[in-house]
């Protein structure tokens, strides 16, 4: 097996210089006559003789990094394989991890809140994409000049439909002792909300400035997670507000079951504060008491693992985000009960969806549009209050329902843009009848239809169905 | 290459249809028979012809147990295979039988290598099921992929550079790459008469340049190949195989 070293190359790749030195792998500066955009080689430290986890490690990487899309990893170029030098070409992404600026935690309140929703955001891309990451870190984040963030280092990660080669290579629990989730402790390696309890404590790190379980050096200090509660942020830091202290303790809760059910969901707190339901979690000023503390840890004896999901992508099903659009114009009245209906069937197939209902208000392409209406109603004002009367009769809690009034000069696009921004994984609308001219011309829906980043469910007046002119009987001779 | 390899046809006619129509709906250029054409089910004739047609355009078959039996004395067998075997030689004519008795035990396609039980003595015809039984095959061949049947139920095995042997779990209808630091051992699942609880057709799919294998299951109408079974007199247990597949 070669040994990596500056001017090297190997399959059309010119090594540079070496720009980071890991324990388990090198990153060099590489070239290629091919692409212009800047490179870097990972290649695994395999020492001599056998190296079973560097290795495994390093195989799960290669596995699954080349099947992954998205602003949100690292794009690959190319694999090598082990018989020559084992690597991994990826694009380079400027500068340098998360672990620089959580240095400078804690962070101010946007600031924070930003980089929390953007890394949601990046987590729920990969979860899509049927991965949970499981070692979640500052170290293991970096950010684009253009905002996403960008997941790197895979070699612990799960594929949930490829062969885990990990299964049964380590007999420790594997993962980053201040940010592993208690199953993992456990040895789970097959709950996406693993990464969500990473986040927790990411995001808890990045608010206080401490790690909430401290930084344990011995792997039996990482199993006091599975009873003792962290510090409340809000006790580390007065000014942060209760709904994000909230925020970050359900997601570091120790039952999977009791956390975010999906990163799309916490990225919908975190942009939404005025939904965010607080429980004691929020308000709570110091850890739990001694005797709750015992008793929980008493109980703990016997916990051996929590259930898993039926499969990662039926987890993040289980918790969807459904964007109502609702036609408030005279036209779309007729649309209002049909579309009530769809989506309280959807909530009794789903009842831990998040609905969100949205309106669009058509501004003209060019010139000033005034944002009161003829007798000086605020135009906003008045049709968020029309949304929250029509979803009143869903009956949700506010935790469950959010309310958004977008301006457009293109309602399908805004409906297609905020469907992005939110996650959503399902699109109901109404359309308004099929007349000739909707049929030539488009119409909202069907331009969502076709250009939206989820499911589409167009609902449709039963009535409006036009028929066609019947043919004259042929007179029989 | 994208190689659909085959095996366990147990003469189903409807199966063998069937997977083939899959094949070639996925842009397969290639195909590998790894045995058991014969045996149990009722069309031997059509399905030793129709591999016959196969190997003449080019497909590569080795030879299973069943068809070593059908032309031969064979090894000891069940008394249902027995009754079958028995059955299926009066069926199949001269010219049929001598294209099964000089199929050859293995192939080599490269660094794939193709056999119907295992690698380490293929005329013992022993049945891979777990991955303890896959050690000796690595062991005896050093092609990277080891591609075999005989057993009726899918199984993904990699052997480690360390020599660790672990089975892999693959889902039906997902490829899995076939990581070059490892070797692999599959055994693919049987056309005509799945044991793997879906009574579904079996076969896989060897995609060469992406690396990559794919266990696939293709429906047909097994109840068809179960009356055939029951018309031809053959024993009861086999019809009722391939309705539960199990």
């Amino acid at each position: 097996m070669k040994r990596p070293e500056t001017g090297m190359e190997i399959d059309g790749f010119t090594l540079g210089e070496k720009i980071h030195q890991g324990g388990f792998a090198t990153i060099w500066e590489v070239t290629h006559a091919l692409y212009r955009t800047p490179l870097v080689m990972k290649v695994p430290t395999i020492l001599d003789g056998y190296d079973g986890p560097t290795i495994v490690g390093f195989e799960v990487e290669q596995m699954i990094m080349p099947r992954l899309s998205g602003p949100h990893v690292p794009r690959v170029l190319g694999t090598g394989d082990f018989a020559v030098m084992p690597y991994i070409v990826t694009e380079r992404i400027p500068g340098g991890s998360l672990l620089q600026r959580f240095k400078s935690a804690p962070l101010p309140l946007s600031e924070l809140v930003e980089m929390a929703a953007r890394l949601a955001a990046a987590v729920h891309a990969l979860h899509l994409q049927h991965v949970a990451h499981l070692d979640l870190k500052p170290d293991n984040v970096m950010q684009r000049e253009t905002g996403e963030m960008v997941l790197i280092d895979f070699g612990l990660s799960r594929h949930d439909q490829l062969p885990d080669l990990l299964a049964e290579e380590f007999t420790i629990p594997m993962g980053t002792y201040p940010y592993i989730a208690p199953e993992q402790f456990l040895k789970s390696r097959e709950d996406p909300r693993s990464d969500i309890f990473a986040l927790g404590a990411m995001i808890y790190e990045a608010a206080t400035g401490h790690a909430p379980f401290g930084v344990p050096e011995k792997l039996k200090a990482v199993r006091r997670r599975l009873w003792r509660d962290p510090v409340p942020p809000r006790a580390l830091r007065p000014d942060l507000p209760e709904w994000l202290q909230e925020i970050i303790l359900r997601a570091l809760e120790v039952d999977p079951a009791r956390r975010y059910q999906s990163a799309a969901q916490l990225a919908w707190d975190l942009t939404h504060p005025a939904a965010v339901t607080l429980t004691a979690r929020g308000r709570k000023v110091a850890p739990d008491g001694f005797l709750t503390v015992l008793k929980r840890r008493w109980a703990a004896r016997r916990i051996t693992g929590f259930p898993p999901p039926k499969s990662l992508a039926h987890q993040i099903d289980r918790a969807p985000i459904l964007l109502v659009a609702l036609d408030l114009s005279p036209e779309g009245e007729p649309l209002h009960d049909p579309l009530m209906l769809w989506v309280k069937r959807m909530l009794t197939l789903q009842p831990d969806a998040r609905i969100a209902v949205v309106n669009v208000i058509r501004t003209a392409v060019l010139g000033l549009d005034l944002g009161t209406d003829d007798t000086g109603n605020s135009v906003h004002v008045s049709r968020l209050v029309r949304l929250k009367s029509w979803a009143a009769g869903l009956d949700l809690s506010e935790a469950q329902l959010t309310f958004s009034v977008l301006e457009s000069s293109d309602p399908a696009q805004a409906v297609i843009d905020h469907a992005a921004a939110i996650h959503a994984d399902h699109v109901l609308m109404g359309a308004r009848g099929s007349g000739q001219a909707r049929r030539y011309l488009g119409s909202v829906s069907s331009k969502v239809v076709a250009q939206a980043p989820c499911s589409v469910t167009v609902i449709r007046v039963g009535a409006a169905v036009e028929t066609a002119p019947q043919q004259p009987a042929v007179a029989e001779a | 290459m994208k190689l659909a390899i085959l095996t366990d046809i147990h003469a189903n006619r409807e199966a063998l249809t069937a997977v083939l129509e899959d094949q070639a709906a996925r842009g397969c250029d290639a195909i590998a028979v790894l045995g058991d054409i014969v045996g149990y089910g009722p069309d031997p004739a059509w399905c030793v012809d129709r591999v016959r047609r196969l190997v003449a355009e080019g497909a590569i078959c080795v030879k299973g147990n069943h068809d070593a039996a059908a032309c031969g004395p064979g090894a000891p067998m069940n008394p249902t295979a027995r009754k079958a075997i028995d059955w299926t030689r009066t069926q199949l004519d001269a010219a049929q039988l001598e294209f099964l008795a000089h199929l050859p035990m293995t192939a080599d396609l490269g660094d794939v290598m193709l056999v119907h039980a295992s690698a380490e003595a293929p005329a013992d015809w022993i049945y891979i099921t777990s991955e303890l039984k896959a050690v000796g095959a690595f062991r005896a061949t050093r092609a990277r992929v080891i591609l075999v049947g005989h057993v009726h139920v899918p199984l993904l095995v990699s052997a480690e550079m360390s020599g660790t042997v672990r089975e892999q779990k693959a889902r039906s209808g997902l490829p899995v790459p076939l990581l070059r630091s490892r070797r692999w051992l599959a055994v693919v699942g049987s056309v005509g008469q799945p044991r793997d609880r879906n009574p579904a057709a079996g076969y896989a799919v060897y995609d060469s340049a992406a690396n990559e294998l794919t266990f696939r299951k293709v429906p047909y109408d097994c109840a068809a190949t179960a009356r055939k079974v029951r018309a031809a007199g053959l024993p009861e247990s086999l019809a009722l195989r391939l309705l539960s597949g199990d």
